[in-house]
């Protein structure tokens, strides 16, 4: 009966351990990354570094303003969310309530299949495609800017929206619709005016959940948008924080090195921001 | 109580396993001893590190007992640490200045390092002089038609901040910190299928890895080619340099690297890494 009990606690210490090896990943990298970002946000001074409009940082004089790259991971991702909700909110409404199993059965399949698809071949795909397309289609100069990175991540954040949307609708009680049938509201009015409004928790939480994809994704977006640190603008070559962070760091030094690791603290807070509103969505959910 | 306890306990065995486990590793390592043992230090140009980095791997894994160390400052500290003797060979990617040689330094060139200057193949544009190319980085010229070819709005494809390509290539045309980049790609792969997807992109790479799916530019009648890199009639182009001290003797090991870095057993490596070799 004892040697039950001490087994029992040791594979209990065991998990105890397991589990604590994921938040103690998290704290590293929290510790690192704010131990790593704060030197230079204090020699570049917290204004300039945050509002500077100019980013130069091998230049003889260099500058380290990341305002362009913060509004780009903004817009960029306001961007995609504007096209992507919709579409995938859209195909889970259809794939929850009117799609025929086998139809379902196949949509399904094709959304998977896009998650699993790495961003590497999204951007290649975009480089070689989207981009040369999108020249064409507007006549411009060239065609790798905000509007393609939008575009790619728009496709990127559709399997996540499309799926936690869909475990969302599934999950309303088949009496609330059965209800609004039985008082004479089309099937059409039903998903829009009952299982809609009551799955709206989960439906917010697919919506941050394509946020949180959209700011941090990186390979995809360095392939389609140019990488220059311009202000934003939908038909300019554009560098997002991701990239900023990605292009240079290989080759970087000094104070440059530095400057990256707090434009990775910058894009850190923006995740744990994406997330801390995740929670609270799904908390609500709970709650309703 | 009792709980906390295993915890702790489970924990430090594995900390100690992990650990234990790792210096065991270690320790062999640094037994094996060749001819000529000790380290050669080599500090400077963050362009050459494809060809040091190449060279110092063979080296090492020719002379077990040889440590080589690289370290990525830039030509103007590689030099310096070379007069200082804070490193055996210092690495630069310009010639030397004659003050500099007039401090006791001396230059052995190692390899030319040839930058192409590359266009869509539809172009109609085949030949540019250095002074264009440059004006054309710099945005002063901003249309194809200008220097000969169709309406159509020049592209700049560069390499992004720090690359040894864009350092070599803005230093070369004088134009280091005032391109005009429309996109700064971070590979030279990226750089040849983005101009060979645009008619109206202009960009750089490394000689030894232009494909045919662009066309490289002759500059100034000389089109770029292994041979005229070599003899110099390719302006795009600097040599990538060893500095070593005058008067001082070099270790045996540093000496070692040297003949190796300069026989011609490394040319192949030296090509591989997308320079021409200079022996």
């Amino acid at each position: 009966m004892k040697q039950k009990k001490t087994l029992e606690q040791a594979v209990h210490g065991l998990f105890l351990i397991l589990g604590l090896v994921t938040v103690g990943c998290v704290l590293l990298i929290t510790v690192y990354l704010i131990i790593a970002g704060i030197p230079a946000i204090r020699e570049i001074g917290p204004v300039n570094f945050l509002f500077g409009q100019e980013w130069a940082s091998t230049a003889s004089e260099p500058k380290y303003g990341i305002l362009p790259f913060v509004l780009t991971s903004v817009y960029g991702t306001a961007g995609a969310i504007l096209l992507g909700v919709p579409i995938g909110f859209l195909t889970a409404v259809y794939l929850a309530k009117l799609a025929r199993p086998r139809v379902k059965a196949v949509i399904s399949g094709a959304v998977n299949l896009l998650a699993g698809i790495p961003s590497v071949v999204y951007g290649l795909v975009g480089m070689m495609v989207l981009v040369p397309g999108i020249r064409r289609l507007f006549q411009i100069p060239d065609g790798s800017s905000l509007f393609a990175a939008i575009i790619v991540l728009a496709i990127m954040i559709l399997p996540s929206i499309v799926k936690v949307s869909l475990t969302a609708l599934e999950a309303v009680p088949k009496e609330y619709e059965d209800a609004s049938l039985a008082l004479g509201a089309t099937s059409i009015e039903t998903y829009f005016r009952v299982s809609v409004p009551a799955a709206r928790s989960g439906i917010a939480a697919a919506v941050v959940l394509g946020v949180g994809r959209a700011i941090g994704e990186a390979m995809a977006v360095m392939m389609v948008s140019g990488n220059v640190a311009n202000m934003p603008s939908l038909f300019q070559s554009v560098r997002f924080l991701t990239t900023a962070v990605a292009s240079e760091m290989s080759y970087s030094a000094g104070l440059q090195r530095q400057a990256l690791f707090s434009v990775a603290l910058v894009l850190f807070l923006f995740i744990m921001l994406i997330n801390a509103a995740l929670n609270f969505f799904l908390k609500r959910g709970k709650e309703d | 109580m009792r709980k906390a306890m295993g915890v702790i306990m489970a924990a430090s065995l594995m900390l100690t396993v992990l650990f234990g486990c790792g210096q065991a590793d270690n320790t062999p390592a640094s037994s094996g001893a060749g001819a000529v043992s000790g380290t050669v230090a080599t500090d400077g140009s963050t362009s050459m590190e494809k060809v040091i980095g190449a060279l110092g791997e063979q080296f090492m894994s020719d002379n077990s007992g040889i440590n080589f160390t690289y370290n990525p400052t830039g030509s103007g500290s590689g030099i310096t640490a070379v007069e200082e003797g804070r490193c055996d060979i210092g690495l630069s990617s310009r010639s030397l200045k004659d003050e500099e040689k007039a401090k006791g330094l001396t230059e052995t060139v190692l390899a030319l390092d040839g930058i192409a200057v590359i266009v869509h193949p539809d172009n109609p544009v085949s030949d540019l002089d250095l002074e264009t190319v440059a004006k054309i980085y710099r945005g002063e010229i901003v249309n194809w038609s200008e220097v000969g070819g169709t309406d159509a709005e020049i592209v700049l494809i560069g390499r992004e901040a720090g690359s040894g390509t864009r350092d070599g290539f803005e230093s070369i045309t004088q134009t280091a910190d005032s391109c005009q980049y429309r996109q700064e790609l971070t590979s030279t792969g990226d750089v040849i299928t983005t101009v060979a997807n645009n008619p109206g992109a202009i960009g750089y790479a490394s000689l030894a890895s232009v494909k045919d799916t662009v066309k490289p530019l002759s500059i100034g009648g000389t089109a770029p080619a292994e041979a005229t890199v070599k003899d110099g009639s390719y302006a795009v182009q600097r040599p990538f340099v060893l500095v070593t001290k005058s008067d001082g003797q070099l270790s045996a090991a540093a000496q070692k690297f040297f003949d190796y870095a300069t026989s011609d057993a490394a040319n192949d490596i030296i090509s591989k890494a997308g320079a021409v070799p200079a022996n």
